[in-house]
Formats: C-alpha cells, structure tokens, sequence
C-alpha cells in the first residue's frame, strides 16, 4: 500500500509588512498525527490556510501525492483527497445533519451537477453520509436538524462533513475548541481512531489532547518554527518549555 | 485643436466624475454601504443650484448654504435609515436606496417640475478664454476643473495627512480594533456618509450651469459613476481618479467620434478591464 | 395553502372582466420573471442588477422574428428564443460570475445598461420608440390552433399553465444534487470549496437557468402587449422586479408569485385617481416608501408571515 502524505518545504506568507508565517517545513504521512502547536498569533491557521487553498503562500513548495499543488485551489485539492475543518464551526444550519453529509459525499458523485433527480434517488450518497457520520459517532442525531445540536456535536459533524468526502489527509483547525471535559475526551478518542487511516495536521491549544494524539509536534513562535520532533523530544525541550509549554500549563492549557 | 477642445471637455467630465465616485467609493470602501442613490444627491445637488439661484441669484452665498443642508439630510438619512443595514445583505441596501431613489425622484417632480430648467452661469465666469482667431473656451468649465482638482487635493492631505484620515483608513480594514481604541466609528461613518453625498451635491450644483437640470439627470450620472469605481476598484480613491478621467475622456470623445455607440463604450471598457482584474486597477487590502 | 392560492388564480376569470383577466395574466408573467430572479437572489445569494436585459431581448427577439402580419409559430420561435436566452446569460455569466459581492451587483447592473443603451441608441430595434409585435404566435398542432394567444381568456389559462410548470419545474431542481448544492453555496462558500465543489459550473449553471427563464416571460409579456421598447431592459425594471422579491419573500419561490401580486395591486393603489386624486400621478412616492418600509420592517417579505404554518424551508438563511 503507498503510504501517502504531505510535504511542504520552506512555506512562507508575507503580508504587507508582516511576515505571518516564516520558512516552515513539514511532513504528513498516513497513520500519524502531526500537531502544530504555538501561542496565538504564531501563523498556526496562517499555515492551515496555506496547506488547504485558502491562501496562496508567498514562497515555498507542498507536494501531495508526488505532486506540487501550490496552484491548486482549495476545491481541487479536496477532490485530490485533502479534508480539513475551520476553528469556527462550519455547518449548514439548517439541513439536518445526515443532509450535511450528504452534501458533502456529493462532491465526490459525477451527479453532483445532476438538476433533475431528487437527491433521495442517490442511495449511494446517503450511504456515505450514513458511513461518515457513524465514523464519528453522530449516527444517532442523523435526523435532527444541525442548527440544534450541541456545540461538541457541531465540531464532531464539521469533521464527519469532511469524512464524508473520502480524504487521505485531514487537516484540523482547533477541533477542540469550545468543548468541555467530556466532550473533549470523546473527540480525542474519535481524532485517535481517525489517525489509523489517515494522515492528520492537527491544529490545538489544549496540551492533554495534544500530547494523547500526537507521535510528531512542531511548535511554531511568531511564524517560524521553533522546534520539531518527537512528542518525547518536544516535552523535554527547554527552549519549548520556556517559549510555550510553560505559560500553556500556567494557563490550564 | 477641436480635439484639443474636446479632451478638456473630457478631463473635466472625468475630475466631476471624480467627486462623484470619490464619494461613492469612500461610503463603500469604509461602511460596506451600496448606495444607489448617491445619484439623487448629485440631482438634489443641481436642483438646489437652480432653485437658490433663482431665490437669491447669487452663487457664491447659495453653495454653502446648499453644502450645509445637504450635509444635514445626508446625517439624518443615514442616522434614520442607512445606520440600521450596516450587518444586513446587499439586496436589503440595494432595495432601501432605490426606494430612496424614487423618493427623491417623484419629490423633485412634485416641487419642480418635469421640464428641462438652464441654471445660469455666475456673472465673473461668463467669458471665455480665446485659443484660436474662431474657438475659445469657457472659462466656468476650466472653473469646474480647477475646483475638482482643489478638492481632490484637500482630500488627499486630509486622508493621508491627519489623525481624522487615519481613522478613517483604519476603519475601512478593522473596525473592531478601531472601537476599541475608543473611537466612536458609528459617528465616523455617519460624518463619511454626510461628507461622501455632500461630496455628489456639490459636483450636481457646479455641473449645472454646464448640464442643466432634468428628470434622470440622477440616474444618468449614477451608473457611469459606478463603471468608474468598479473599474478603479473599490474604496480606492486614486482607482477613482484615474478611472474617472479615463472614463471622462472616453466617453465625451466617442461622443464626438462614435455617437452611435458612446454609450456602449464605456461599458465595453468596463468589461475589458474586469476580465483582465476582477477587483479594479487599485485593489485595496 | 398554495393550493388555495393556485385555485383563487384560476377563478379569476370568473369574474368575467377582461380588464381583470388581463391584469392577472400580466401579473403572472411577472411572477415567471420574479421567480427567475427568486432562483439567483434566493437560492444563490446573487444579487443582480440587469436582470431585465434578458426579459428585454427576448421580447425583442420574438418581436424580430415574427413575420409583420402574420403568426410566427410559437413551436419554433419559443426554444429559438430560450436557446438564444441560455447562450446570452452564457456569455454575460461567463464575465461578470468573476465577481461577487458588491462588483458583481455593479458589474450586472452596467451590462444591463450595456443592452439597454444597445437597444435605445442604435436602430436595431426601433431606438427609443420600440417596436410592434402585430400578430401573436400561432400554437397549433397539425394545422389546427390548440391554444388561441389572441383571446385573452386562453392566453390567461395558458400562462397560468406555463406558470404552474415553472413552479415546479424550479421547486424539483432545488432538491436535486445541484440545488442543494447551490444552497451550499449561498449559506458558505469557503465551506463548500473545502468539501471540494467548484463554486463557477453552479453558478454559471443557475444563472443561464434564470436567464432562460427571465426570456420565457419576456417572450409571453411581448406576446400579450403586442409591444416592446428599451424601457423594460433597464436597471429600474430589475430593480422593480428586486421590490418584488422583497416584498413577497426572497428564497421561497411562491414568495416571488406573492411580490408579484402585491408589487402589482399596490401600484394600482396608489396610482388609482379614484383614490388618491392628483397624488395618483406620483405613485412612485407611494412605492419607494413603501419598499423603505419593507426592508426596514419586514424583510423577509409577506411569505413571512406565513412561516408560522409549515416547516424551515431548505432555502432560507441559516449555517
């Protein structure tokens, strides 16, 4: 099986006069999950964005699948199996969540610009939505509308939107955020069996779920990067301690 | 030296338009406002002209006189009703200046007529400047000019230059931030909108010696005001100045060479400049 | 409810007025017109401003192809015109769907003008004056007339039929793949790309759709004047039919059939002389403030009202 993943080699992003992210390299390989971690402002979601299509670096190369996808916008790299979710949930408010789903298995479909058949006559999407929303545990709430569930229920069905659409890599901004004690350790453990088969760019603040899920961190300070390795290297880093770790404990994390 | 006459024409056409689009590009580029009837101020503008010149016959003390009212209406327009459609959507603001647009409209029919009115040019401008044994131009147009090029110029030194101008750059990319440095921006872009329509007034009362006053003068003005900030690109007032003479100078020479399709023309132009940059020559942040 | 609402249509010629039947069948072109709109507005989020351009043509057009004293065919002039209708907002769609937001209203609105001016200045079509459709097209079968457009009585039935069908036809491709995708769209298009849906092919497909559909009512409203002239190419007209939609209701598309009656009857309010004597001539007055008062009270329109029966529809504001 080729293992696929994701480069990406001296990315920068320069605005006006700021430069929000400096020169940073990173690997993704299916099976692993890779966190970026760093205080506000360290070019964290700067980086995501550049990573999925959303803004175009200044400088620097990202290859997916042997390919450079720097020109690619954000709808082409989905198709080439690239998911990701924002730090502010994304969902259609007013479909229930099994119509979120479906949307978005739509895209993979050759129907999706079909205008005349009712979308119920595509089983096959609903079965994908069905699929995606069980891999995330929401398989009970298919029905209900998505405006209405809770907010742990909306981040889980904003990454089950992008399972929906069969990605290789999962790139995820702050999954956690928002979520209390409970809701968090479910969504840890969702994110741990989500790792097996995907590659994942996991984006976060809070340290416990950070440190559960991650084999591979780089921690990133004011754009550039800090340091990068292994979760064991990483913890027992001073220079991490002193930059980050040490005011993320002193916080709560 | 026909052409020559016929591109002043045009540079002054495109400094009104300027005024115009600098007004309309400011309420847009700062408030995120579309205002349709930013037009009907340039007519009430005009309109204003006709009527106080009639009533006093003097110029010179009817333009300030008409500034101020119309910095009021447009202060208490948008304290009443623009203000509420900051956070709504574009069909919403389109929709409550067209209303507006046939406020003013049927008002004007109302209090003025529908008939063409000729508003007299002030005494000291009424001669022309000799530039050949036969053609010579009149000196009120090369007024027109002059006074855009002198507003155009204030209004450089005051966005760039002072703490008001800086205010206002940094509303039109954050407004939060700019709240929270205590300024009150809800008064800001009242005093933007009041300055931006007053701004259209003015250029409607010193073109009406040179238009005259008729029903869809508003209109008329308006969508080529648009063509000048799309093609400018929004919220930038240099894109307004360089499309606006662009524009000026098109427009009145196909006039002259193309009556046919003058009017066509500036929408071609429009095209073509859209389909090479889809936010205007001047993007701004 | 809207069974009611269709059936109130179809009694009107009861009354047996012409006047009225007349009135009704104008009203429901416009509604044909406004729910065209309704699709780009509503569904999509795309506000324009020259939507009129393509009622416009296709008036024009049928009035150019139709001989001087005699019936064109409708089975040939009708697809000729929707084809030339589609390939128009082909082109137009191509330019200004690279746009959005505030450009893409002003880009729309300039190219309406564009036809507009094209229409008024040049002597293609009569300039300024318009031109005159003197015989409506022949709808026959076999050499036998089915539906005769000349009488008023089975022009009514006839667009009422033509009505009817674009309802549903609109309402069956709003929950097909494409219309909720458009849906998407509208409510997050970030959010749509990252699922991996190229916003453009949507776009352009809803616009040529509601480009195509703005031609049928201009083909049945120059069938029923008889005439056509650049006025109803202009920005003001597709602003009038933006007040429609408004006033009914924009993103359900029996809202835009509502706009359509309301915008109608208030006028003939408030340009009645019976009522408002010398006022009447200024109705305009009536109706910018009345469309004030709207987008300030009542903005999502008189289909509002009736939200309280009934479920969330897909195509409203919501994410």
């Amino acid at each position: 099986m080729i293992v696929r993943g994701l480069s990406a080699r001296g990315l920068t992003k320069v605005f006006g006069g700021l430069t929000a992210v400096n020169n940073v390299s990173l690997d993704l390989s299916s099976g692993t999950v890779h966190a970026v971690i760093g205080p506000n402002g360290a070019g964290k979601t700067t980086l995501i964005n550049m990573l999925s299509g959303d803004l175009a670096p200044t400088a620097g190369s990202i290859q997916f699948d042997g390919r450079d996808i720097v020109g690619y916008s954000s709808d082409q790299r989905s198709r080439m199996g690239l998911g990701r979710t924002y730090q502010k949930t994304n969902i259609f408010g007013s479909f229930t969540a099994l119509e979120n789903c479906r949307l978005a298995a739509q895209s993979r479909e050759r129907h999706a610009l079909s205008m005349w058949r009712s979308t119920r006559a595509y089983p096959s999407l609903e079965r994908e939505a069905e699929r995606a929303l069980a891999a995330v545990g929401l398989e009970q709430r298919a029905m209900a509308i998505a405006g209405t569930l809770s907010h742990g229920e909306q981040r889980q069905l904003d990454i089950a939107m992008s399972l929906a659409t069969r990605p290789q890599v999962l790139l995820l901004d702050e999954p956690l955020s928002g979520m209390g004690a409970d809701e968090s350790a479910s969504m840890v453990g969702l994110l741990r069996g989500l790792a097996k088969d995907h590659a994942v760019l996991l984006v976060e603040h809070d340290m416990d779920a950070v440190f559960a899920l991650a084999e591979v961190l780089t921690v990133m300070v004011n754009g550039c990067v800090l340091a990068s390795g292994t979760r064991d290297q990483i913890r027992a880093s001073d220079e991490v301690q002193r930059a980050y770790l040490g005011s993320a404990e002193a916080r709560g994390g | 030296m026909e052409f020559f006459i016929q591109l002043l024409n045009g540079i002054q056409y495109g400094l009104l338009l300027f005024l115009l689009a600098s007004g309309l590009t400011l309420i847009f580029g700062i408030m995120g406002v579309l205002n349709l009837a930013h037009g009907s101020f340039y007519m009430v503008g005009a309109y204003l002209a006709y009527w106080l010149a009639r009533q006093t016959g003097n110029m010179w003390l009817a333009i300030p006189l008409e500034l101020a009212i119309v910095f009021i209406i447009g202060l208490i327009l948008e304290s009443t009703l623009y203000a509420r459609l900051y956070h709504r959507d574009h069909l919403h603001q389109v929709l409550l200046s067209f209303g507006l647009i046939l406020i003013f409209e049927e008002l004007r029919s109302i209090f003025f007529g529908d008939d063409v009115h000729g508003v007299p040019v002030p005494e000291s401008l009424k001669h022309s400047i000799p530039l050949t044994s036969t053609l010579s131009y009149p000196v009120y147009r090369l007024f027109i000019s002059a006074t855009c090029l002198a507003v155009a110029g204030a209004m450089y030194l005051v966005i760039q230059k002072t703490k008001i101008g800086m205010t206002i750059r940094a509303g039109s990319t954050n407004r939060e931030m700019v709240q929270s440095l205590g300024i009150n921006i809800k008064l800001v872009y009242r005093w933007v909108f009041a300055f931006g329509v007053t701004l259209a007034a003015f250029a409607g009362m010193i073109a009406a010696p040179v238009s005259s006053v008729y029903p869809g003068m508003g209109s008329q003005i308006l969508i080529i005001c648009f063509v000048v900030v799309v093609i400018g690109g929004i919220g930038s007032i240099k894109g307004a100045m360089v499309a606006a003479l662009m524009i000026g100078i098109v427009d009145t020479l196909g006039q002259v060479l193309l009556p046919e399709f003058s009017g066509v023309a500036v929408y071609l132009l429009m095209a073509a400049v859209l389909l090479w940059r889809p936010q205007g020559l001047f993007k701004v942040a | 409810m809207l069974v009611l609402g269709a059936m109130c249509i179809a009694l009107v010629p009861l009354t047996g007025a012409t006047f009225y039947i007349q009135l009704v069948s104008k009203i429901m072109i416009l509604a044909i017109f406004a729910m065209s709109l309704d699709l780009l507005v509503g569904c999509v989020g795309l506000v324009s401003l020259g939507h009129a351009a393509f009622f416009g043509v296709a008036g024009y057009l049928i009035a150019f192809l139709s001989p001087k004293y005699q019936a064109a065919s409708f089975w040939l002039t009708l697809p000729a015109v929707l084809m030339i209708s589609a390939a128009l907002a082909c082109l137009i769609g191509l330019l200004v769907l690279r746009t959005s937001g505030i450009y893409f209203i002003m880009v729309t609105l300039a190219f309406g003008q564009m036809l507009y001016y094209l229409f008024h200045d040049t002597k293609l079509g009569g300039g300024s004056d318009g031109i005159y459709l003197y015989v409506k097209p022949e709808l026959s079968i076999a050499g036998s007339k089915v539906v005769d457009l000349e009488k008023p009585l089975q022009f009514f039935y006839f667009v009422f039929a033509i009505l009817l069908g674009v309802y549903f036809l609109l309402r069956r491709i709003l929950v097909s793949p494409f219309g909720h995708a458009l849906a998407g769209l509208r409510v997050n298009e970030q959010r749509m790309r990252s699922l991996g849906f190229p916003p453009f092919p949507y776009k352009l497909g809803a616009f040529v759709l509601a480009g195509m559909l703005a031609g049928l009512a201009g083909y049945l409203s120059a069938c029923q004047f008889g005439f056509v002239n650049p006025e109803i190419l202009s920005w003001h007209y597709s602003a009038t039919v933006l007040m429609m939609l408004i006033l009914g209701g924009a993103g359900r598309l029996y809202g835009a059939i509502l706009g359509a009656f309301a915008y109608v009857l208030l006028q003939e309010l408030l340009a009645s002389q019976a009522l408002l004597g010398s006022l009447a001539k200024h109705w305009q007055l009536g109706m910018g403030v009345s469309v004030v008062l709207i987008v300030l009270l009542l903005p999502s329109g008189l289909a509002s009202l009736f939200d309280h029966f009934g479920r969330p529809r897909l195509a409203q504001s919501g994410g």
